[in-house]
C-alpha cells in the first residue's frame, strides 16, 4: 500500500463486485461498481474534481474563487470537500427537501447551503443557481448539467476502470440525473464494443418535487443534448421507489449497505437480466446509505418508506 | 383495442381533471393523436404541430420510454398502460 499525497488521489478506482446471486437469470451476471468508497462518498467526487481541476486550467477558478452549483447532494458535497482541500469557497443551491444527512455534510465541508424550494426540485434549483450567477458574474459558475467536463470523468476515468475489470461487459445499467455517467460511460464502451448495450433508469417525476408549472418548464441536461444521449442510450426505464427500495434491502444480503439510487439501477439490472439469455450486466452504485438512514429504507414498514421517499429526492 | 393512458397533474385541466383517460389504438402515435383529438386542450402540449413528441415530455409504455423503443410507431399488447410525464432535472445527484 502506497502512502497517497492528497485525500483527492483517492478519487476513482473503485471496486467492482459480482452480486450475481441476486440475478433472476443463472446466465446474466450482475456486477455493481461500488462508488461509495470514494473520499466524499459518493460517484460525484470523481466530476467534482474534473470540474473544478478543468477551471483551474482555463484559468476560470484562482486561488480564493468563490463557486456556486445547484445540487440535491452529491455533487455538492464532492465539490465542498475538493473546494475545502483546494481552498476555495463554494455556495450550493440546495432543494430543501432532501435528506437531512445530506444537509449536514454540506455543513461538514464547511459549504454555505442557499435552500431552493421544495415544491421545485431540482429544476428549482438549477433556475435560482442560473439566476443568482447571472446577477454576481464574479462567482464561478461550473455547471455540472452542461459542462463537457462531467462526462469527460467518466469517459476518462469510469468507463475504462469498467472496461480494465470487465471486458466481457455486455449491458452497463446506470441513473439518469444529469447523464454523465451514462454519456461518459456508454460512450466509451460502445467504442471499445459497439455491442455493448446502455440503458438508462430513471424515478418516475414526483407530483409532489416536479415543480412544474407548464410543460416548457421541463429541462433536458445539455450535456445530454450537446452528447447524443438519445442515439447512446439503447433504453430508458422507469424504476420507481417501492422498487428501488426492495432492492436496496436486497443489496444487504449480499452486504453491501447502498443508497436508494442504487436499488433502483439493480432494479433495473434485474429487468434486463429477466430480457437477456445471458450476458454481464455492470451497474453503479452511485453512493453509500449513510446519507438515507433518516428514511427508515432498511428498517421501516417498507409502505411507510415508500411514502416518505416521494417526498425526498434521493436520485 | 382500448390501453389505459395516465397523465401528469399539469395535463389533467384539460381531460376535465382525469388522471387516467382510456384510449383505442394499436400504436403509442395513434392513441396520442386521439387524445389530442378528442382533448382539443393539450394541442401543442403532448404532440407538436409536425406531429412528432413536444421535447419536455416523455411517454412510456410500461415502464419503457417510447423515444428508445419504436417512437411512436411503438404497437400496443392488450393490457398495456401508457404515462405521460414531463421531462425535468432528474434527480441529477
Amino acid at each position: 500500500m502506497t502512502v497517497a499525497k492528497s485525500v483527492l488521489d483517492l478519487i476513482g478506482n473503485t471496486p467492482l463486485v459480482d452480486i450475481s446471486s441476486l440475478s433472476p437469470n443463472p446466465s446474466a451476471r450482475i456486477l455493481v461498481k461500488i462508488e461509495g468508497v470514494n473520499p466524499g462518498g459518493s460517484v460525484k467526487d470523481r466530476i467534482a474534481l474534473s470540474l473544478i481541476e478543468d477551471a483551474e486550467r482555463s484559468g476560470q477558478l484562482v486561488a480564493g474563487s468563490t463557486l456556486i452549483e445547484p445540487s440535491s447532494g452529491n455533487t455538492g458535497i464532492g465539490m465542498a470537500l475538493v473546494c475545502r482541500v483546494k481552498g476555495y469557497h463554494l455556495k450550493v443551491v440546495l432543494p430543501a427537501n432532501v435528506s437531512i444527512e445530506r444537509r449536514q455534510l454540506l455543513e461538514v465541508w464547511g459549504a454555505e447551503i442557499i435552500e431552493s424550494p421544495g415544491s421545485e426540485g431540482s429544476n428549482g434549483a438549477v433556475r435560482m443557481a442560473q439566476k443568482l450567477a447571472g446577477e454576481h458574474p464574479e462567482w464561478v459558475f461550473l455547471y455540472q448539467y452542461g459542462n463537457p467536463a462531467n462526462p469527460r470523468a467518466h469517459y476518462e476515468h469510469t468507463g475504462p476502470e469498467i472496461w480494465r475489470d470487465c471486458p466481457e461487459v455486455t449491458h452497463f445499467v446506470a441513473g439518469l440525473g444529469t447523464s454523465g455517467t451514462l454519456l461518459g460511460v456508454g460512450r466509451y464502451l460502445k467504442e471499445q464494443n459497439p455491442q455493448i448495450q446502455v440503458w438508462a433508469v430513471e424515478p418516475p417525476t414526483g407530483e409532489a418535487v416536479d415543480g412544474l408549472r407548464n410543460l416548457d418548464d421541463g429541462y433536458i441536461p445539455p450535456i445530454f443534448l450537446d452528447g447524443g444521449g438519445q442515439d447512446l442510450l439503447d433504453r430508458k426505464t422507469l424504476v420507481g421507489p417501492h422498487d428501488s427500495i426492495v432492492w436496496t434491502r436486497r443489496l444487504i444480503e449480499v452486504g453491501i449497505f447502498a443508497g436508494i439510487s442504487t436499488g433502483a439501477a439493480l432494479a433495473g439490472a434485474v429487468k434486463a437480466a429477466e430480457l437477456i439469455e445471458s450476458g454481464t450486466i455492470v451497474i453503479v452504485s452511485p453512493d453509500g446509505g449513510w446519507k438515507y438512514l433518516s428514511t427508515g429504507a432498511w428498517t421501516d414498514d417498507i409502505a411507510e418508506v415508500v411514502e416518505r421517499a416521494k417526498r425526498i429526492i434521493y436520485f | 383495442m382500448s390501453v389505459e393512458l395516465r397523465l401528469p397533474t399539469l395535463l389533467r385541466p384539460a381531460v376535465n381533471g382525469s388522471a387516467t383517460v382510456t384510449i383505442e389504438g394499436e400504436t403509442v402515435g395513434e392513441v396520442l393523436r386521439t387524445l389530442v383529438a378528442e382533448h382539443p386542450g393539450l394541442s401543442g402540449q403532448v404532440l407538436t404541430d409536425d406531429g412528432s413528441l413536444h421535447r419536455f415530455v416523455n411517454v412510456y409504455l410500461n415502464d419503457d420510454d417510447v423515444r428508445y423503443l419504436d417512437q411512436l410507431d411503438t404497437k400496443l399488447a392488450p393490457g398495456d398502460t401508457i404515462s405521460i410525464l414531463p421531462a425535468v432535472a432528474g434527480g441529477a445527484n
